[in-house]
């Protein structure tokens, strides 16, 4: 069937199966030429595509156990977030690291390694996963944790898929007073203040800032800069006091059909940017926000994906390191902004320390941007790569669908000792993506 | 307040998982009962986990209908809803050549389900209340030469449904009839089927609660079943016969 990212690009034809215990999934592991997992097709490439084997894991989405005295959770590895914060949101606990979206399951967010809007404090996803269960390429499964098998374990958190199946794991909520989240927006009328303001508010549990990529001149990097913490049961007006774990279900709405190529263009991208900005910076100040709007703004429109057309998109993300993010950033939105090529989510972020075999974040800023694809965009996007190579920056898997194998090498020389690994360790012909093959790793 | 049990017989299949999963969300205890009924405990973890219930495993055989008397008399307690989700679909090639694979269909889908629904009925009936819920088929609306094994011990099943709502109506007790048309499950995994014609589990299992709370009596899932099925079973049986269906 055709199989595609989030993104909706590239389109592959590729062989599905979808497997309902963990021994027709063995039995796949040991008899397709190779194979790569899946989880809700939320990466946005081809990271979760093999185009003879791909493995759907959502039918291994039942949650095994929980601890309320260390907030330990195991589930298989096709549990959704989304459904550990139903399950788990009104007995008090939210997970620690959680992405854009709530609909990644727990094996896809180990696999990217994901991050969220308190990286700069509380790491990635992997600080919070105490172990996995991985099947490796024999089909049998091993327990590996930071302690136990610690190079299958490091390089697995963050390993794309590539070292072996991720069945289940063991991952540690935090304890929350309330659903509710005390958000603070502070704009920012350029790049240099937005990264004053990250600076500034490293105690912050959450940060995270739009940015608007057409501004010119001096509104370069104008920003909206969004901080969070949870809300404590003190911080809650006596009404929402009484059920501070609900907050009111939103409607979901989704988008009905692809938009036509043109709706997205620099003058309603730019108008959309220039009203957004004003109204954020109108808003300033403190307010409580329910969890599902603070985190996942997105979410709630189902199939976002179509208002960009039929031919789909591409992110791009990169991270920059901390003394040259703010040259690197420059680079990059003026090149954007000269291009006129507005992405209508713009993401600007301040990434804490982190050292890991092939993780993404490494301590600096990190820009994720999402443009229709043309040929106009692709042609830009390779000038965004030198930039950031240039720069010393380093790109996002999960969001990846086009760079080259010389353009990763370039930014990021662990990939050659990750698929050194793979090979030593038989991995490189059993667990392998359509992104894997593009990119030689 | 807290609620009384949702039995699902059949709790193996994706729709009795589903309804198991709705009717525990809405803070139901759980009664799941298939045969190797201990390989459901990863499952019953689940749905204790995710809704704060609690969920239970019992031994069933929807075949075995001596059983289904004590089956039901050793449940620890009286369901306030059943719901029947057992069914065998077979290939229709396997059950013109193989009879004793046809009976197997026809006893899966109308004796077993059937004879348990009669015990459960009688219990029912004895207390004034409950409901029972059918899972039955769009299949048993017209015989097809693709499918008419399955379909006319869903028809039967159907009528059966049928009467014991007519008999139970004055009596307190509510019977659903369910026509999930195609559903994207085991029993259809790898047929060709259209996306608009084609419910998840979890829809049917919604539609299952809303006719439950609506004390609705016969439910289609998806509303274009309705108007499919009426066309199929007014096509003129000298034409249908020709048809290619």
């Amino acid at each position: 069937m055709k199989l595609s990212g989030w993104g909706r690009y590239p389109v592959i034809d590729a062989q599905v199966h979808v497997p309902r215990d963990i021994d027709a999934l063995r039995r796949l592991v040991l008899s397709e030429p190779s194979v790569i997992a899946r989880g809700n097709g939320r990466a946005y490439g081809d990271s979760a595509i093999n185009r003879g084997a791909t493995i759907e894991m959502r039918h291994l989405n039942r949650m095994l156990a929980f601890d309320p005295d260390t907030g330990q959770l195991v589930t298989e590895a096709g549990v959704m977030l989304g459904d550990v914060i139903s399950a788990f949101l009104p007995r008090g606990w939210f997970p620690t690291v959680t992405p854009g979206t709530k609909f990644v399951t727990i094996g896809g967010a180990v696999a990217a390694d994901v991050h969220g809007k308190n990286h700069h404090k509380d790491g990635s996803f992997r600080q919070y996963v105490d172990w996995i269960d991985v099947m490796g390429a024999d089909g049998e499964i091993v327990r590996c944790s930071p302690e136990e098998r610690a190079e299958l374990f490091d390089n697995t958190l963050g390993g794309m898929g590539l070292t072996g199946i991720v069945v289940r794991a063991a991952i540690r909520l935090r304890p929350v007073e309330s659903g509710w989240i005390r958000q603070t927006t502070i704009p920012a009328p350029d790049l240099k203040a937005a990264m004053a303001a990250f600076e500034a508010t490293q105690d912050a549990t959450y940060s995270v800032a739009w940015i608007d990529c057409l501004g010119t001149g001096a509104n370069l990097g104008r920003s909206l800069v969004i901080l969070g913490e949870h809300a404590a049961l003190a911080d809650l007006p006596p009404d929402r006091a009484q059920e501070p774990y609900v907050t009111k279900a939103k409607r979901q709405r989704t988008v009905p059909f692809d938009f036509p190529s043109f709706a997205l263009n620099r003058f309603s991208v730019r108008a959309f940017n220039a009203l957004y900005y004003r109204a954020g910076a109108r808003k300033s100040g403190t307010q409580l926000v329910d969890w599902d709007s603070y985190f996942y703004p997105l979410d709630a429109i189902l199939r976002w994906n179509r208002i960009y057309g039929r031919k789909g998109f591409a992110q791009f993300q990169c991270v920059f390191p901390l003394d040259r993010s703010e040259q690197g950033l420059s680079a990059l939105l003026e090149t954007i902004s000269r291009e006129g090529a507005g992405s209508f989510l713009a993401v600007l972020k301040r990434f804490g320390p982190q050292e890991s075999p092939f993780s993404f974040p490494m301590e600096g800023y990190t820009l994720a941007l999402d443009f229709p694809i043309t040929a106009r965009i692709l042609a830009l996007l390779e000038r965004m790569d030198r930039i950031t190579i240039d720069h010393g920056g380093r790109f996002y898997l999960a969001k990846d669908s086009r760079m080259t194998a010389a353009t990763l090498r370039a930014a990021d020389p662990r990939s050659e000792t990750f698929r050194g690994m793979r090979e030593q360790q038989g991995l490189l012909s059993r667990f392998r993506s359509a992104q894997a093959e593009r990119l030689s790793i | 307040m807290t609620k009384r049990p949702v039995l699902i017989l059949g709790a193996r299949s994706d729709i009795g998982m589903a309804v198991a999963h709705r009717f525990a969300a809405a803070g139901h205890p759980i009664q799941l009962a298939a045969r190797n009924a201990a390989t459901l405990e990863t499952n019953r973890t689940d749905i204790e986990l995710r809704y704060g219930v609690q969920a239970t495993l019992h031994e069933f055989d929807a075949l075995a209908t001596e059983t289904h008397q004590p089956f039901v008399a050793d449940l620890p307690e009286l369901p306030e809803i059943a719901v029947c989700a057992v069914g065998l679909m077979g290939t229709q090639e396997e059950n013109e050549r193989d009879i004793a694979a046809a009976c197997r269909v026809m006893r899966s889908n109308y004796e077993g389900p059937a004879s348990i629904l009669a015990v459960l009925a009688n219990r029912f009936e004895e207390d004034g209340n409950g409901t029972l819920i059918g899972i039955s088929s769009v299949a048993g609306d017209r015989g097809r030469a693709t499918n008419y094994v399955y379909g006319s011990a869903k028809a039967g099943f159907t009528a059966f449904l049928s009467g014991l709502r007519n008999r139970l109506a004055k009596r307190g007790v509510h019977v659903v009839t369910v026509l999930p048309g195609f559903v994207a499950t085991q029993m259809t995994e790898g047929m060709d089927l259209p996306a608009r014609l084609t419910a998840q589990p979890a829809e049917v299992a919604d539609a299952i609660a809303r006719a439950v709370e609506r004390r609705k009596d016969v439910i289609y899932v998806r509303p274009v079943w309705r108007v499919v099925m009426l066309v199929i079973r007014n096509i003129p049986e000298r034409i249908f016969k020709r048809m290619k269906i």
